[in-house]
């Protein structure tokens, strides 16, 4: 295993996504000594993505509001020492006093010989998201896409996924996806949104404080009827047509439990469906090391953090979608907000008091609004009702809903994890990632769900010689 | 104020050994309620592996357990549904020098005068048995009696199998015994109420001695931490469980610091499970670095086809330990009514079904099947 040269680092920097970005370069900026890693090849995370070359796209900024913010953090980056490391996926977190050690996998998809242990004096956690999904009959079927999925194709290799693409879930993304879609030149028949777009009146104060973001539904708005898409709040996809491939798709209206409505099922036809339901904060290696959690509006499991977006474990600070799901202007400030914490911890830099003032005020109002978001996207009870027993629920396992409810009625499961032990859900490739939320309503017989417990102890999966490995090496000292 | 019909025996605890009390009770004609305050098997069961050894076990109380337990594992394996996984493949243990192998053939000897089927596998046959062996092992010993099990599904199929004559209360904590004014006991008082039955029998695990502190009494249960590695599903590349020779004084040690040699065994469902790492730990479920470690090179040291293969996850339970390493079976001399059937440590799912067969045998007054004078809850 190789330790490189100049360790420990002040600051060790899991994701390069808005968060990890701007905390690093505030860091660094500051005088402390950064490391930044990422799976990927790039920085920029979901948000900012860049084509591939051999798409040949002009203007990638086309697709995206706020690329100057993201041009300045990377001319930044480039300016400052921060050491960047692409293509490290961090697959766990250790404490050996005094310093962490931040273990990876190097290559394309982790699967380079060569692990490499980075050790550094703190660390900022900035993993982002991943998409929540809900099965419903017919997910499984090709032609059926994530909605990030289909945003993230259009971002980095500028394809759509069919030439009429139905959108549904519900939450905020689903405006962004559609508007990109039909600016990309693919017909969007219809936008199909769970619940109802009125529940946001009931955070008015929320709304009021935060106008960049109304100012950002409108403009979608207003994409969305230039492009004659069709909105249908209170509604959900409860069945695809098609045998081979997605033909059509049945648009039912939810009542307020997100239960259908007998009767009012419509068809539409078209060759794609994009759906999502939201993001879910990506915390395992946060939880591993015994971070505290709070259930978010939305039903998701976040970090709590302090004000300073230090974790419960001091030395463990995050940013951006850990601490809850919140847009790219949060996770900006947050990141810098965190960057700059850090550095007064270790004692670098000046006092930087007006700045966390202004950085924590903004900060508290976007909070603000994404909890209201949240809230008015949170999975009512009644999707359950969605599905047919023999329903795929873990496509890794193939395992049915009627399983799960097997498990839970027969043989004694009350939530996630011994749905999972009783069934396999959740034990495939993905480790719960895909199926972890909807098993989780399922298993709660009464009153909301617990979030499932983001416990993945490896963030990803480690070759067996690398574990063999992992702990043999003395603690190199600061 | 009592909630419910009344019931002959409560079980407390839906473990594997609280779920084989319930159906060897049951069987014995009595009315049987299972509280357990999480999930079914949501406790050490659902936590750990399903190993039914006789392999690592000395002569002796336990391994005469281990035996009775291994024939009532065949009957079971014919009663329940093939979804319990039953498997019996084998064991087989491996030295990797001669001196190692020597012990190994003393002890295999100790253990056939007691009744163990015990085949000495000589080191150019150890791949015979299994292809993928590390080449330069001293020999082994082939175990034909040891077998498998998916422990979650076998705890719940037990539970159901009994019919009507089990009721299950989940989600529910026992917070309390009832005693009548002249120290019988009455039953025991819950998160939701109370339950009523002149007999209570404790299969609460690693939290059998904070259970026991309700009766009044000294049970000292505790927590044995154990990691287990989890591999990416593999076609059958490992056919027995295998193990290295110095596995049986690991678990008959009683130190607290980490214990570490691999158990490699192949599932049904393609994941090979390597476990498991012992320590004294509390009930903390930090990630230890080293009982990884060490875990993965016992591992790949036996199969180096292994390296290559990733661990796609790693999870932690808590075997119930008593200080002589014995579990604690049978009625509790210190507080009438009260039974004990915990403290099997590493062995629970394999021990199970012999303890409910002593359990439901004291319940009803009959002969126990063996002495359980070494069991005794009252020896500490
Ligand atoms: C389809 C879609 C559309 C969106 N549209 C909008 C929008 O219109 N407006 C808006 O405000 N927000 C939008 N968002 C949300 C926005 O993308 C996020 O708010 C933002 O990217 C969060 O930044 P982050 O830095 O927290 O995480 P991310 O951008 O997700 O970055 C996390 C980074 O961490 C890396 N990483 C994760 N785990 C590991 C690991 N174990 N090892 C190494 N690296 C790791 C990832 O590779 C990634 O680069 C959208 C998101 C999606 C998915
Ligand atoms: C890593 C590891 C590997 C193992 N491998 C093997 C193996 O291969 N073979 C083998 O035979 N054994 C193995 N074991 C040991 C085995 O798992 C245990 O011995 C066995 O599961 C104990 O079962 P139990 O029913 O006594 O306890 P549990 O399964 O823990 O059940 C006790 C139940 O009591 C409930 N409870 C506790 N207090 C209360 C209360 N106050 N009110 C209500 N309910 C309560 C708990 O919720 C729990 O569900 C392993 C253990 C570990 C940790």
């Amino acid at each position: 295993m190789t330790d490189s040269a100049s360790e420990p680092y002040d600051l060790a920097v899991v994701g390069a996504g808005p968060a990890g970005l701007a905390g690093a370069v505030a860091a660094a900026e500051l005088g402390l000594g950064v490391v930044l890693l990422d799976a990927s090849a790039h920085t920029g995370g979901q948000f900012y993505r860049q084509p591939a070359p051999q798409a040949r796209a002009a203007r990638p900024e086309a697709l995206h509001h706020d690329w100057s913010a993201y041009a300045g953090l990377r001319r930044r980056l480039a300016e400052s020492s921060v050491r960047h490391l692409p293509g490290h996926h961090v697959w766990s977190i250790t404490h050996e006093a005094p310093a962490w050690s931040v273990h990876c996998l190097t290559g394309d998809d982790g699967s380079d010989e060569q692990p490499v242990r980075v050790r550094a004096r703190a660390v900022l956690l900035a993993t982002g998201a991943y998409e929540r999904h809900l099965p419903f009959p017919g997910w499984t079927l090709p032609g059926v896409v994530s909605a990030g999925g289909a945003q993230a194709m259009l971002k980095s290799g500028l394809v759509l996924p069919g030439r009429r693409i139905v959108v549904a879930g519900s939450g905020p993304l689903l405006l962004a996806v559609a508007s990109s879609l039909a600016a990309a030149g693919a017909r969007v028949p219809a936008l199909v949104e769970a619940s109802g777009y009125l529940a946001y009146a009931r955070h008015p104060r929320a709304l009021a404080a935060n106008p960049q973001k109304a100012a950002e539904a409108l403009v979608h708005g207003a994409a969305l009827l230039r492009h004659g898409v069709r909105l249908r709040s209170r509604s959900a996809v409860t069945a695809v047509h098609g045998t081979d491939r997605v033909e059509a798709v049945t648009v039912t209206r939810l009542d307020r439990t997100w239960r259908p409505v007998q009767g009012s099922g419509r068809r539409i036809a078209c060759d794609a469906l994009a759906v999502g339901h939201g993001l879910v904060p990506q915390i395992e290696l946060a939880t591993a090391l015994g971070c505290a959690t709070r259930t978010s509006a939305d039903g998701t499991s976040a970090l709590v953090l302090g004000p300073l977006q230090e974790t419960s474990v001091r030395g463990l600070w995050a940013a951006g979608e850990t601490g809850g799901v919140g847009g790219v202007r949060l996770a900006l400030a947050e990141g810098e907000l965190a960057g700059i914490a850090v550095a007064a911890r270790l004692g670098a830099g000046r006092a930087r008091g007006s700045r966390i003032v202004q950085l924590r005020r903004r900060r508290d109002r976007m909070r603000a609004f994404a909890d209201a978001m949240a809230a008015a996207h949170t999975p009512g009870p009644g999707w359950r009702c969605w599905l047919a027993d023999d329903t795929d629920v873990c496509r890794c396992e193939e395992v049915t809903a009627g399983r799960i409810r097997e498990a839970v009625d027969d043989l004694g499961a009350r939530d996630a994890r011994t749905v999972k032990l009783l069934t396999r859900a959740g034990m495939g490739w993905c480790q719960g990632r895909m199926c972890g939320p909807a098993v989780a309503c399922l298993a709660a017989r009464d009153g909301a769900p617990e979030p499932p417990p983001e416990r993945r102890p490896f963030a990803v999966p480690v070759p067996m010689s690398v574990l063999a490995q992992c702990a043999d090496q003395p603690n190199t000292a600061p | 104020m009592p909630t419910g019909k009344l019931s002959d025996v409560i079980v407390i605890g839906a473990g594997m050994v609280g779920a084989a009390c319930a159906y060897y009770a049951a069987g014995a004609g009595l009315r049987v309620t299972v509280i357990d305050r999480g999930s079914v098997a949501g406790g050490t069961t659902g936590a750990g592996e399903g190993n039914l050894l006789v392999s690592d076990k000395e002569p002796g109380p336990e391994l005469e357990l281990a035996r009775l337990s291994a024939r009532l594992w065949t009957e079971l394996s014919g009663a329940l549904p093939a979804r319990i996984e039953y498997e019996p493949k084998g064991g087989l243990i491996v030295a990797a020098d001669e001196p190692g192998a020597a012990a190994l053939r003393d002890f295999a000897d100790r253990q056939r005068a007691a009744g163990v089927t015990a085949e000495e596998i000589p080191a150019d046959r150890l791949h015979d048995l299994e292809p993928h062996l590390a080449p330069g092992l001293a020999g082994g010993v082939h175990y034909p009696q040891d077998a498998q099990v998916m422990p979650a599904l076998a705890t719940a199929h037990l539970l159901r199998a009994a019919g009507n004559r089990i009721r299950l209360r989940l989600g529910e904590e026992v917070t309390g015994l009832l005693t009548a004014p002249d120290g019988t006991l009455r039953g025991v008082r819950t998160t939701r109420g109370e339950v009523h039955a002149p007999y209570v029998v404790n299969a609460a695990g690693a939290w059998g001695g904070e259970l026991a502190r309700l009766a009044g009494v000294e049970l000292p249960v505790r927590p044995r931490r154990g990691f287990v590695l989890v591999t990416e599903p593999l076609p059958r590349v490992v056919r027995h469980k295998v193990y290295a020779a110095g596995y049986m004084a690991d678990v008959a040690s009683g130190s607290a610091t980490l214990q570490t040699s691999a158990v490699i065994e192949g599932t049904p469902a393609g994941p090979v499970l390597i476990g498991a790492s012992r320590e004294h730990a509390g009930f903390d479920r930090t990630l230890s670095p080293q009982a990884l470690q060490r875990l993965a090179a016992g591992a790949t040291a036996l199969f180096p086809v292994l390296g290559t293969v990733r661990a796609m996850r790693t999870y932690t339970g808590f075997r119930p330990y008593l200080p002589d390493h014995l579990p604690a079976i049978g009625p509790d001399p210190r507080a009438p009514g009260l039974l004990h059937a915990c403290g099997h440590e590493g062995a629970g799912i394999g021990l199970a079904p012999a303890t409910g067969f002593v359990i439901a045998r004291c319940l009803t007054g009959g002969e126990p099947p063996l002495d359980i004078g070494p069991f005794d809850p009252g020896r500490f």
